[in-house]
């Protein structure tokens, strides 16, 4: 009886948290009734686009050259939803139209560094700024840089924005326009360094703002700091005295990290490399839990961002790599006991290789996870928005929310569980990395 | 109305690589300095003294154990000589008995002998008395005899027989 209580409470709970993340996409919904209006009034001297685009909906056809606005109606997309979500913004969306603005540090070539704050956009709802500040502008919550010249300083008032698809080189490639004075002005993403492969390259600013996950990352240090530094003071204050509260949550997870992770796969030197450890751990324990709360100030996808994960697994890289010993470097480059030519051909390339493929593998496996279990926890939560037709049908929303509960509540507990495989898996394999690397030459003989 | 169909997360940016960075160098430098080398040193700190007192614990128990032995030793030892001194002083009680019992038969077998010699003694002594007295009887009858010997042969013969009744042997 008590468990299913239990259960009870447990699944109205979650089903709360689902409402909460689908909070966003029924302020979506619901904005295509006004949205006609609003367009209206946003650009008056762009007529034949306003007057087009709602009647057309969203069919191939008449609208303006640079496509549809971003603020038309389209139908409900699970995959552009959850995409949507795990990505990183310059401000935080809390809840209908309340945005918590994060400061803005852009710099483009030529011309120089810029600081300011999302504020300064005028974003109205769906983070679209109605203003260029010095050719920079918000669309979505994020910054983009207007391509023309003719608007690289000064505010300037921007009547709607709007996105078109096209195929370049066989590659599908979505545009976005600011429309200023009823002309499209082609806007540039922030530069990434993907080289092009993921759709991205260098362009003509970078964004160096403190964006929701920069935002989340210096929250959730700045807890663990004052929560490590209150164990830290009574763990000295009440030495000769049992443990006492906080203390005994946190230091199993230190115990955890030296006996089971540092210990024996590191060796009797595993003192010096504690720090990096347990900091790796914390720091990939403490996003992963916060990114699994739906609401501000969670749900960033800060450890699902493959930028975070480079920074952790080259910081392994570097300090196996570092430390490693005369030994190690022996058994990777020239093998003892294998003949030359295998050696040569065969077995240090490969070595070689695998050295870069560690850090590789590990970036991956913790990225992958998380934006994994993301985007299955919002697909989920999509549910109740293809069942009700985007809001449209209240039946059809209540047997998606009926489907979408326990389904959600099954991956939130499973992403829970993950979050702490995830940051444990990175610290023990961040140790075997560096145990491997300072191996003393008896152990193998 | 959602557009940003830009997978976004898979692209390293260099404002977030570069915060991250800044960020993480920065946790790992305040906490090892500040949380986790003072935790750490606590843990160990704690870890030697659990051990510590264990291992005093295990002294004390085993010097409990040596001194529960040594204790049972003495009480041996004592119950030895206790029963040691118990049959000693039998010993003695039983040579003491046996000694006194000896020394009284000789000194009875004395008394008897003297008393005996005694008895004999003076036995003989009365022998000599009586042999005196009834011999100075027998000389006083007969001077009385003699004396009146030449009167009548009757009144001799009665006399004599008066005389006869006379003597007191006592």
């Amino acid at each position: 009886m008590t468990f299913a209580r239990k259960y009870w409470i447990v699944l109205i709970i979650s089903g709360l948290a689902t409402c909460a993340f689908a909070q966003d996409g029924h302020d979506h919904s619901h904005q295509p009734q006004t949205e006609q209006t609003h367009g209206e009034q946003m650009h008056p001297q762009n007529a034949e686009m306003s007057a087009e685009a709602p009647a057309e909906g969203h069919h191939e056809g008449a609208h303006s050259p640079c496509g549809h606005s971003v603020s038309e109606e389209t139908e409900f997309n699970a995959g552009d939803n959850a995409v949507h979500h795990i990505a990183d913004a310059n401000a935080i969306h809390v809840v209908g139209n309340t945005y918590i603005h994060l400061p803005v540090i852009l710099y483009a070539p030529g011309h120089g560094w810029k600081f300011s704050t999302t504020s300064a956009f005028h974003a109205h709802h769906h983070g679209n700024g109605e203003a260029a500040q010095d050719g920079y502008v918000l669309v979505h919550g994020n910054v983009m840089r207007i391509q023309n010249p003719q608007y690289a300083s000064g505010e300037v008032n921007v009547d709607d924005y709007t996105h078109k698809d096209t195929t370049i080189d066989g590659k599908t490639k979505t545009l976005y326009y600011a429309v200023i004075n009823g002309q499209c002005n082609l806007l540039d993403s922030k530069t990434t360094f993907d080289g092009g492969l993921m759709g991205g390259g260098v362009t003509s600013f970078y964004d160096y703002s403190i964006t929701r996950n920069v935002f989340t990352m210096l929250l959730t240090v700045l807890v663990f700091f004052f929560l490590f530094r209150s164990v830290a003071n009574s763990a000295t204050k009440r030495h000769g005295q049992a443990p006492k509260g906080l203390q005994n949550f946190i230091e199993p997870f230190y115990t955890f990290i030296r006996d089971e992770v540092a210990k024996p796969n590191i060796g009797p030197k595993y003192e010096k490399y504690m720090p990096y450890l347990l900091s790796a751990f914390f720091f990939i324990l403490g996003l992963n839990l916060i990114g699994q709360i739906p609401f501000f100030p969670g749900g960033a996808n800060v450890t699902g961002n493959i930028s975070i994960t480079i920074v952790l697994a080259l910081l392994t890289f570097f300090i196996s790599t570092f430390s490693a010993k005369r030994h190690f470097w022996e058994h990777t480059l020239w093998m003892p006991g294998v003949p030359a030519v295998l050696k040569i051909f065969i077995l240090t390339p490969i070595e070689i290789l695998g050295l870069f493929l560690k850090p590789f593998t590990l970036l991956l496996r913790l990225f992958a996870n998380i934006t994994a279990g993301h985007i299955v926890i919002l697909s989920f939560v999509s549910l109740i928005f293809i069942f009700g037709d985007a809001g449209k049908n209240m039946t059809g929303s209540i047997t998606g929310i009926i489907a979408s509960v326990p389904l959600s509540l099954f991956m939130m507990t499973l992403e829970l569980l993950v979050a702490f495989l995830q940051a444990f898996i990175f610290t023990m394999l961040s140790a075997t990395y560096i145990g491997t690397a300072i191996e003393e030459p008896h152990h193998h003989h | 109305m959602l557009f940003l169909a830009d997978f976004s997360v898979i692209k390293p940016e260099p404002g977030l690589l570069f915060w991250t960075t800044v960020i993480f160098l920065l946790f790992w430098f305040v906490m090892s300095r500040f949380a986790f080398k003072p935790i750490g040193e606590a843990l160990k700190k704690r870890e030697q003294d659990i051990q510590d007192a264990l291992d005093e614990a295990k002294k004390a128990r085993e010097e409990m154990a040596h001194l529960e032995a040594k204790n049972e030793q003495l009480l041996a030892e004592a119950r030895e000589e206790r029963a040691q001194m118990l049959k000693e002083a039998k010993e003695a009680k039983e040579q003491i008995i046996s000694e006194a019992k000896e020394r009284a038969n000789a000194e009875y077998k004395r008394k008897v002998e003297s008393a005996l010699h005694d008895i004999e003694n003076h036995k003989n002594a009365a022998m000599v008395e009586l042999k005196n007295k009834s011999g100075q009887l027998a000389i006083e009858i007969a001077e009385k005899v003699l004396r009146k010997e030449l009167g009548n042969k009757a009144e001799q013969e009665a006399y004599a027989q008066s005389l006869t009744k006379s003597i007191d042997l006592n």
